[in-house]
């Protein structure tokens, strides 16, 4: 192999990661919050993709300019499933575990049975971006320009992700109930308000990447749970609740997925994905950065 | 260090002590009765249910219908089995998929390539997957909670990869089994849907007695114990380790005795429809929805679910609507935040009375 191909595995395995590790990252966020793996994250993503497929039908906008919308609507979409279904999943007295995994898997088919009902089965895709198509050439290694924008976007949430949880009162609340959520009543901060900006943010950190997504991948019912898949074992090799952890595991997922698809073949690309996870967990239960 | 006078004194408050342990004994074996009778009774009401599911089908002429009773029985064996290793171990697998599949294809291909009866494939395929439990408890059974779960989803996963890329066992086109003559021998029955009840039946009692004989054996207190805590389990001489993959061993067992039937029930299998993710939630899901880790759950959840689930895709799911996705979701959604403890809730009062010692 060339190392002009070399580079060129890399670097689409690099931006690929940076995709992955923003899903993972609000995965990430929820369950170091709570404690609750959502098993409907995979169909927030595709929701996600379709409320940009939607905006730009409707308003003929770019699908880059339909973003902050997108994820402006996901942000309310994740703090209102957290008062309708996740608040009242807290509360059972008997598996809880169980509880949550369930309630957020019926709610995962529950969105792509909707998603069917609106938008039927068919794929469905965008070509009208700008941005569609292009490729940025970097002597002789061709980067796709929607795939370079969700990355750069993607290490700009990260930037943000990280003066929202280290400098902001909402960070720090945040990282207070992670720690105590019975204490953090005492002090006066509602403890509800923060899991809700938490849904909130981990669906909106998901829509950034489903409205990148949306440019460049088909858009259908069934799109999320492939992704969602490659999220929980991201988030599990980062370790559960670090959300640079699933940056790093991320990029690594992203790597070794493209390294795989040019070893094995295209088909087997996962193969690798799962082989590298089954690896590491196996050296450190916890995950690369997992501390809980 | 202790005196012998005090030692003495010891002694002698123990032995005066001696009549009112003697009365503790007497209510401690009232009840075990109690408890023996409580056991005598759940295999009254299941030998009743096996009867009446035995007759229900000289009533039942239509298919359609004796296909979702076969469904169901199936489903009530296979969330049985995953309540071993799931409910009774606290071990949570959504990775069930993987044995379910190595039955269905180790005695599809014994069959097909070789002309081996199902009988023999089926123990076969129960054997490997028990075995091939066991070399996965080995490395993760030291995994916890979502690391677990996420674990047996990637095995599954990884299973359902290598077998999509087998040409031998069809890769993703599956096998297709040969219509042959009507025979016990082969499993195969193309016109009456009979012996497929029966069959299904036979394996959810198979299923429903083990678990019975497990909750009053070591191997059922041992696993409670691992489930509830697995440190203080371990301290009190409880082997975790072998617990778990004791477990994991019964319960991929009869998962591919299963997975075995249901190829040749539908007589095709593909790798998605047999190993795939979706698979793995709908066996452990009957269980969680009729009370996870009780005797009568995974029966009562798959009783509810999969009649509910059959008729809702047959009168909504060919138009592609959505709707019987909608009315799925939902269903789970409900149950599990208005029954947590599952359906077997709903008869709390008689359980608890007769709670063992």
């Amino acid at each position: 192999m060339t190392l002009q191909g070399l580079a060129q595995i890399l670097a689409s395995g690099l931006l690929m990661g940076l995709i992955y590790a923003l899903i993972a990252a609000g995965l990430s966020l929820i369950f170091g919050l709570m404690d609750v793996v959502n098993f409907a994250h995979g169909e927030f993503l595709m929701l996600a993709m379709y409320a940009t497929f939607g905006i730009v039908v409707a308003t003929a906008l770019d699908p880059v300019l339909a973003a902050p919308l997108v994820v402006g609507a996901m942000f309310v979409l994740g703090a209102f499933v957290y008062f309708a279904v996740i608040r009242h999943a807290m509360r059972a007295k008997a598996n809880i575990g169980m509880v949550q995994v369930f309630a957020t898997f019926g709610l995962g088919i529950t969105i792509r049975g909707l998603a069917q009902h609106v938008f039927t089965p068919d794929y469905r895709s965008i070509q009208t971006s700008f941005l569609a198509g292009r490729t940025l050439d970097l002597g002789g290694v061709f980067l796709p320009l929607p795939q370079l924008f969700g990355g750069l976007l993607s290490c700009l949430s990260f930037v943000a992700l990280y003066f929202i949880i280290r400098r902001t009162d909402f960070g720090r609340a945040l990282e207070a109930t992670r720690e105590d959520a019975g204490a953090v009543a005492l002090v006066g901060i509602d403890k509800n308000r923060v899991f809700a900006l938490g849904w909130g943010l981990g669906a909106a950190l998901v829509g950034i990447a489903g409205s990148v997504m949306a440019i460049f991948y088909y858009i259908h019912p069934d799109v999320g749970t492939p992704f969602a898949l490659i999220a929980y074992v991201t988030v599990a090799l980062g370790g559960f609740g670090s959300i640079f952890g699933a940056l790093a595991a991320g990029l690594l997922v992203g790597i070794v997925e493209a390294i795989s698809a040019t070893i094995l073949s295209p088909s087997m690309k996962a193969v690798g994905i799962y082989l590298i996870y089954l690896v590491v967990v196996f050296m450190r239960p916890r995950g690369l950065f997992g501390n809980l | 260090m202790m005196g012998t006078q005090e030692l003495h004194d010891r002694r002698t408050t123990a032995s005066s002590s001696e009549p009112e342990r003697l009365e503790r004994g007497a209510e401690h074996s009232g009840s075990l009765t109690a408890f023996a009778r409580g056991r005598r009774r759940e295999l009254a009401v299941a030998a009743v249910a096996a009867i009446v599911i035995a007759l229900l089908p000289l009533g039942i002429h239509d298919v359609y219908l004796q296909n979702v009773l076969v469904l169901t029985l199936m489903y009530a064996a296979l969330s049985q089995s995953w309540n071993i290793l799931g409910g009774y171990c606290g071990q949570i697998s959504l990775g069930h998929a993987i044995y379910f599949g190595i039955g269905a294809y180790t005695s599809t291909l014994l069959y097909t390539h070789a002309g081996l009866t199902p009988w023999f494939g089926m123990l076969m395929g129960g054997t490997l997957a028990a075995l091939v439990a066991l070399g996965l408890g080995y490395p993760f059974f030291r995994l916890r909670g979502h690391y677990f779960t996420i674990a047996t989803i990637v095995v599954a996963e990884t299973g359902l990869l290598l077998v999509l890329n087998w040409d031998f066992a069809g890769g993703a086109e599956g096998i297709q089994i040969p219509y042959g003559p009507d025979s016990w021998a082969h499993l195969q029955f193309a016109r009456d849907k009979l012996p497929y009840i029966y069959f299904a039946l036979g394996l959810a009692v198979l299923a429903w007695l083990v678990t019975f004989a497990i909750e009053d054996s070591k191997w059922g207190y041992w696993w409670r114990a691992v489930k509830d805590n697995a440190e203080a389990a371990e301290s009190l001489g409880v082997v975790v380790f072998r617990s778990k993959m004791a477990a994991a061993a019964l319960s991929a067992f009869f998962t591919a005795i299963a997975g075995s039937f249901y190829a040749a029930f539908v007589s095709y299998i593909d790798p998605d429809s047999v190993m795939g993710f979706q698979l793995s939630l709908l066996i452990a899901l009957p269980a969680v929805l009729g009370g996870i880790g009780t005797l009568w759950g995974p029966a009562l959840g798959a009783l509810v679910l999969i009649p509910l689930t059959e008729l809702t895709r047959s009168y909504f799911g060919g138009s592609g609507s959505g709707v019987d996705l909608i009315i799925y979701g939902v269903l789970i959604m409900v149950i599990a935040l208005a029954r947590p403890e599952g359906l077997m809730s709903l008869f709390g009062r008689r359980r608890k009375s007769r709670r063992g010692p």
